[in-house]
């Protein structure tokens, strides 16, 4: 029973109470991490699985899921499973997969950013002036992070101090960002003719359009396979020499495995040639930004104290200001990290389509980030998600926006299936609270 | 974002003070906290009176009284969540003045309240260093902060927890109970203030929660467990004090007392039922009140 905890040898001064009127009352934990508890690959299987008829599903239902849709959408239409087509998913739900990441700084402390869709696109309108005026691509998105981030920064400043609820704070910004992209295109001249503000830079253009050329694609996803397998091997060694619970060799090593077969199929998919007059090959430069904006995120929330006090604050604010925690600080913070990341997502957004159009509706968009980011498992009562929820949500979106297309069905049935799916996802969650309640 | 480079080394220290601090507190009879002429008002309404109260390191002190006796405001008072309206508190032989929760905390004075102040999401190592998170290279260290919390709940003897990584969530009211308690003892405290602390238990898990008691007390620190549950009291008081009114009626070592007495003391104010009749003499420690 107490595998991990040993009893104590020395004796004791047991008072009144003897440890052996304490019955076992550990039938009631089940949320300690299954690989840490595991002693072997059987006994990890067996674990995960009492996990999930516990309710307690992690990333299982979206990647299920996933999994199911994929299929199904492959055998309507063979071309799904294209390269092609899924290097075109790609590229296709990057911005989505940002923008759900954006909201899962501010879904973790149990508020919502519904204007990070505007946020996104008077970003993108300030870094395509900023170019299209002769600027050098790297100060305009610089200029337009920065404005976006503060941006966020006041929404947050707004909901900490003046003590107001995020959904009406930002359903404002939705609204007046909303009006200010139109006043912005319309307001400028010859660059917004026809109401679009056309992207002129290649190197911005190439984060969607451009692909690493074949062998650099196999370099990079190599290094980035050993640097993530090294990272979790040598974590988790360091936990067994120091005689903390740890997961066993072998599950590690599946781990790293799983890491390279992912990879290995990213690289071999990305390297068919999809071109249809010239070869067009190799692994878009999108998905690396993705990837890299999810190490960097994943690592902030998951190391660091701010991220700690975001699942703290998320979790139990009182106990977290009684811990010393400036919640003041760190929501607002936060938020600012969530304009941060819809300033990316707008780069993103005008590179997918080249342009920014007055037509540009920030207020589905953002739908679709907090949309990705539950349906991927982050929950929006706070507390409870984490960065791969927005990868895996995303995809999710992606691959129904995609199919839905592929089909030729119409905007109407994307709607609907999304909101099928996003029903059924925070349906899991809620049975996944439920069900942990109760055990 | 909060505490200082050194939370590392003095948490890793947690561990190891208490023996020191108790062979401290058997040479010197200064009482860890001494409470002088304390009241409390609100507005018209006097919650607290005139509350003079040791509290000795070391020791369980067992704070009752019925509803509205003023039990809850006294804790606040010595917890810094209220500014008394008059009267002084000594702590370790010094006067001073708590203004904020974190005062308090900072003296070493922890207060554990019903509610236990923790965050279900996360799990037991990463509540107990809550706000004092140890760093390396400016990122967690995990390792470092799960072997400072095993040792304190070891030291606690709390071992009915299968995992520290499970979250405080999936834990029986008992071991939430000893986690708090167990991050309360991390952060050096030397007064640690219960608020009915088995309250929402069952029997065993009541047990749980009173051995931790037991064990506190005997590392040295002082703990003031407020309830309403006589039972309780008895099992791991040192000393009781009754509350009425707003008033404090008695103080003394807890073999003085049994239930009927305490029952009445908390009820009219007085017992008829004297201590002598138990066939014990008054001390002068317990006379100094009333």
């Amino acid at each position: 029973m107490t595998s991990a905890n040993p009893e104590p040898t020395d004796g004791g001064t047991a008072t009144a109470t003897s440890p052996e009127t304490v019955p076992d009352t550990l039938s009631t934990g089940s949320a300690a991490s299954a690989e840490l508890l595991a002693s072997s690959v059987g006994e990890y299987a067996r674990i995960m699985l009492r996990r999930i008829r516990g309710g307690e599903s992690g990333a299982l239902p979206v990647i299920v899921g996933l999994v199911a849709i994929v299929l199904f959408f492959q055998i309507r239409n063979s071309l799904f499973l294209s390269a092609g087509n899924l290097v075109n998913l790609m590229t296709q739900a990057a911005f989505i997969i940002t923008l759900g990441m954006a909201e899962v700084f501010v879904l973790l402390l149990g508020e919502i950013d519904l204007a990070a869709g505007f946020t996104a696109a008077n970003g993108a309108v300030l870094a395509l002036w900023m170019m299209a005026a002769g600027n050098p691509w790297w100060l305009s998105v610089i200029a337009a992070l920065a404005a976006t981030s503060a941006y966020g920064a006041l929404q947050g400043l707004i909901i900490t101090r003046l003590r107001l609820p995020s959904f009406v704070v930002t359903l404002a910004g939705l609204l007046g960002l909303g009006g200010l992209v139109l006043f912005l295109i319309n307001s400028s001249g010859r660059l917004g003719l026809g109401g679009v503000i056309t992207l002129q830079n290649n190197i911005i253009n190439d984060i969607e359009a451009g692909s690493l050329s074949p062998v650099a694609s196999w370099i990079v996803m190599i290094a980035l396979v050993a640097l993530a397998g090294s990272l979790t091997f040598l974590r988790d060694r360091r936990r067994r020499v120091n005689g903390l619970v740890a997961p066993p060799q072998s599950i590690t090593l599946i781990k790293i495995a799983v890491y390279a077969v992912a990879g290995a199929v990213v690289i071999l998919v990305a390297n068919v040639n999809r071109g249809r007059l010239l070869p067009l090959r190799g692994l878009p430069w999108v998905v690396l930004v993705v990837l890299a904006i999810l190490t960097c995120y994943t690592l902030l929330l998951g190391r660091t104290r701010f991220g700690r006090y975001v699942y703290a604050i998320g979790g139990n604010a009182e106990a977290a200001r009684r811990a010393g925690i400036n919640t003041t600080r760190i929501r607002t913070l936060a938020f600012t990290l969530t304009g941060l990341t819809a300033g990316i997502t707008g780069i993103i957004y005008a590179s997918y389509l080249g342009s920014i159009s007055n037509s540009v509706n920030g207020g589905e968009t953002v739908l679709y980030g907090v949309a990705a980011a539950v349906i991927g498992g982050t929950s929006l009562f706070g507390g409870r998600g984490k960065m791969l929820d927005a990868l895996l949500g995303g995809l999710v979106v992606g691959v129904i926006y995609n199919g839905l297309e592929l089909l030729g069905l119409s905007a109407s049935a994307q709607l609907m299936w999304t909101a099928l799916v996003l029903l059924a996802a925070v349906a899991v969650d809620g049975l996944t609270r439920r069900g942990q309640n109760t055990s | 974002m909060t505490g200082s480079p050194h939370d590392g080394a003095r948490l890793a220290e947690a561990g190891r003070a208490p023996s020191g601090a108790r062979d401290e507190v058997a040479t010197t009879g200064e009482p860890l906290l001494r409470l002088r002429g304390i009241g409390k008002h609100f507005g018209p309404v006097q919650a607290l009176a005139g509350i003079d109260l040791d509290v000795p390191a070391g020791q369980v002190t067992a704070l009752v009284g019925d509803n509205g006796a003023g039990k809850s405001t006294l804790i606040k008072t010595i917890s810094g969540i209220w500014e008394p309206s008059e009267g002084q508190i000594i702590w370790q032989g010094r006067h001073v003045h708590f203004r904020t929760p974190k005062d308090a905390t900072d003296a070493g004075i922890a207060t554990v309240y019903q509610d236990l102040a923790l965050c279900d999401n996360l799990d037991i190592v990463q509540n107990m260093l809550l706000g004092h998170e140890i760093r390396r290279h400016l990122l967690l260290d995990e390792v470092t902060m799960e072997k400072t919390a095993k040792r304190t709940l070891h030291d606690l003897r709390v071992t009915t927890v299968r995992n520290i990584r499970q979250t405080v969530g999936s834990l029986s009211g008992g071991q939430r109970q000893a986690v708090a308690v167990a991050k309360a003892v991390m952060l050096d405290a030397r007064l640690v203030i219960m608020d009915e602390p088995t309250a929402a238990l069952g029997v065993s898990q009541t047990a749980l929660v009173l051995d931790l008691i037991t064990r506190l007390a005997s590392r040295g620190i002082a703990v003031i467990v407020v309830s309403h549950n006589l039972n309780d009291v008895f099992k791991v008081a040192d000393r009781i004090a009754v509350l009425y009114l707003g008033r404090l009626v008695e103080v003394g070592p807890a073999p003085e007392y049994d239930t009927a007495s305490v029952v009445d003391l908390m009820t009219t104010g007085m017992s008829q039922r004297s201590r002598t009749a138990n066939g014990l003499a008054p001390t002068p420690d317990s006379g100094q009140e009333g």
